[in-house]
């Protein structure tokens, strides 16, 4: 399994090959449907971003609350084809790397290509395991919107399979096959 | 609570036997994510699914059973008291159209009563997540179709939901019933012990063949590929008007999660 960190660098995501598997590290940007669409929002209207996205990698998640003491609840990957409307725009924007689950649309991937990024997806259902990579966990964005709001989620090694990578090849069904 | 932290132990057994059955490689590391996911949410009381559902209650009420204030403030309040003791998400917003922000735990639940004989009660809890409930359909056939274009209508269900349904799915059919009953058949369909088949022959016949039809597709455990795409089919049938067929599938994630009690 590759070790990588995110933010992603260039070479290293060049490296990443459609059906690879990863463990990634580093700081990731949480963001769901309400928070994409605030942040194309604030795109479109040309305003400054709430969290500075050039570079970084947004997960496709909502977790559940965190117990007393614990770093965070139960987080896995929710469905990302919701945010494909967005994601253009972003990956535009600079964002660089995606984590979520099941397939894009082909305008994402192309999206993807054009932008030299790429698209991770993790298992959907296997929450409670997937939160064990969490070390940190706090609201960076969007406080209102619960558990949809922008968590900047440190991580150690949550365990991913390149899905689109930076050349547009897909490991998902049906592209894959 | 149970339902959220429990895996039912048919949906268990099933991941273990998918295990090393035919996925890619990829697809084989998340079963065994999966199979790990069950033993994490119990031994820690976290949720298996970060989407902790939406939740449907079945009632099962004794008719001679006599209610001290209002059963159905009692199950709503109590829904979400388990939520909010149990560390659990609520993911029910107040109104679809006008309201989609907030999440409000007043009303979390869709119950369904029956009154039967008796003096007990029985609830059964179903939290089921919206990405399955997405992927799922109904439609009302002409009463001529057959077989083969009710289990075309579920094969392309499960194919336009990809990887979205967090596949190995499991599989609610309803066949018969009118418009609005049919989705509660298919629903219902997915409390049953999926380690059991259907007992009527015909239903268990369009079991055998859809589960076959719908590890064809290919689409793998998270969408990886291979041959475990379904678990278990369900298929409940009921009677219906002569001019109709109407047929639901309700779509239910890796992680179908129930639990029952009785007062």
């Amino acid at each position: 399994m590759k070790i990588i960190t995110s933010p992603l660098d260039k070479r290293t995501i060049e490296s990443l090959k459609a059906g690879d598997m990863v463990a990634l590290s580093g700081i990731v940007y949480t963001a769901r449907d309400q928070a994409h669409k605030r942040l194309v929002g604030l795109i479109n209207e040309g305003r400054p971003l709430p969290v500075a996205l050039e570079g970084q990698t947004i997960y496709y998640t909502g977790p559940a609350p965190a117990r007393p003491g614990a770093v965070v609840g139960s987080i896995g990957p929710t469905t990302s084809a919701r945010m494909d409307p967005y994601t253009p725009v972003l990956l535009d924007y600079g964002v660089k790397a995606m984590i979520g689950k099941g397939a894009r649309s082909p305008g994402v991937i192309d999206s993807i290509k054009q932008a030299g990024a790429v698209y991770l997806v993790a298992t959907g259902g296997a929450a409670a395991y997937l939160a064990q990579f969490v070390v940190s966990a706090h609201v960076a964005a969007f406080a209102d919107l619960g558990p949809e709001a922008i968590f900047a989620l440190e991580l150690a090694g949550l365990p991913l399979v390149v899905a689109i990578d930076s050349q547009g090849r897909s490991a998902l069904w049906p592209d894959a096959s | 609570m149970k339902a959220n932290y429990r895996a039912r132990p048919d949906v268990l057994a099933l991941l273990k036997e998918a295990r090393n059955s035919g996925a890619t490689p990829a697809g084989n590391q998340a079963l065994e994510q999966l199979v790990a996911n069950a033993d994490i949410a119990a031994s820690q009381a976290l949720p298996l699914c970060q989407d902790c559902g939406y939740v449907t209650v079945f009632a099962e009420v004794g008719q001679d059973v006599a209610f001290d204030g209002s059963f159905e403030t009692a199950v709503q309040v109590g829904v979400g008291q388990g939520y909010e003791l149990g560390y659990l998400r609520t993911s029910v917003i107040q109104d679809a159209l006008t309201e989609r922000v907030r999440p409000e735990v007043e009303r979390p639940a869709n119950i369904y009563t029956t009154l039967v004989p008796g003096d007990t009660i029985k609830l059964t809890v179903m939290p089921k997540g919206g990405g399955s409930d997405n992927a799922s359909r109904m439609a009302m056939l002409r009463p001529t179709a057959g077989v083969d274009e009710i289990v075309r209508f579920i094969v392309e269900a499960v194919a336009a939901s990809g990887a979205a349904a967090c596949p190995p799915l499991f599989v609610g059919v309803g066949i018969g019933g009118s418009f609005d009953s049919v989705g509660l058949l298919a629903k219902k369909a997915l409390l049953r012990d999926f380690r059991e088949p259907a007992q009527a022959p015909a239903a268990f016949e369009v079991e055998v063949r859809l589960l076959s039809e719908i590890n064809k597709l290919g689409i793998g455990p998270a969408g990886l590929g291979g041959a475990v795409t379904a678990l278990g089919v369900a298929v409940a049938t009921d009677r219906t008007h002569i001019a109709c067929l109407p047929v639901a599938v309700n779509i239910s994630c890796n992680q179908l999660r129930s639990a029952s009690g009785t007062l």
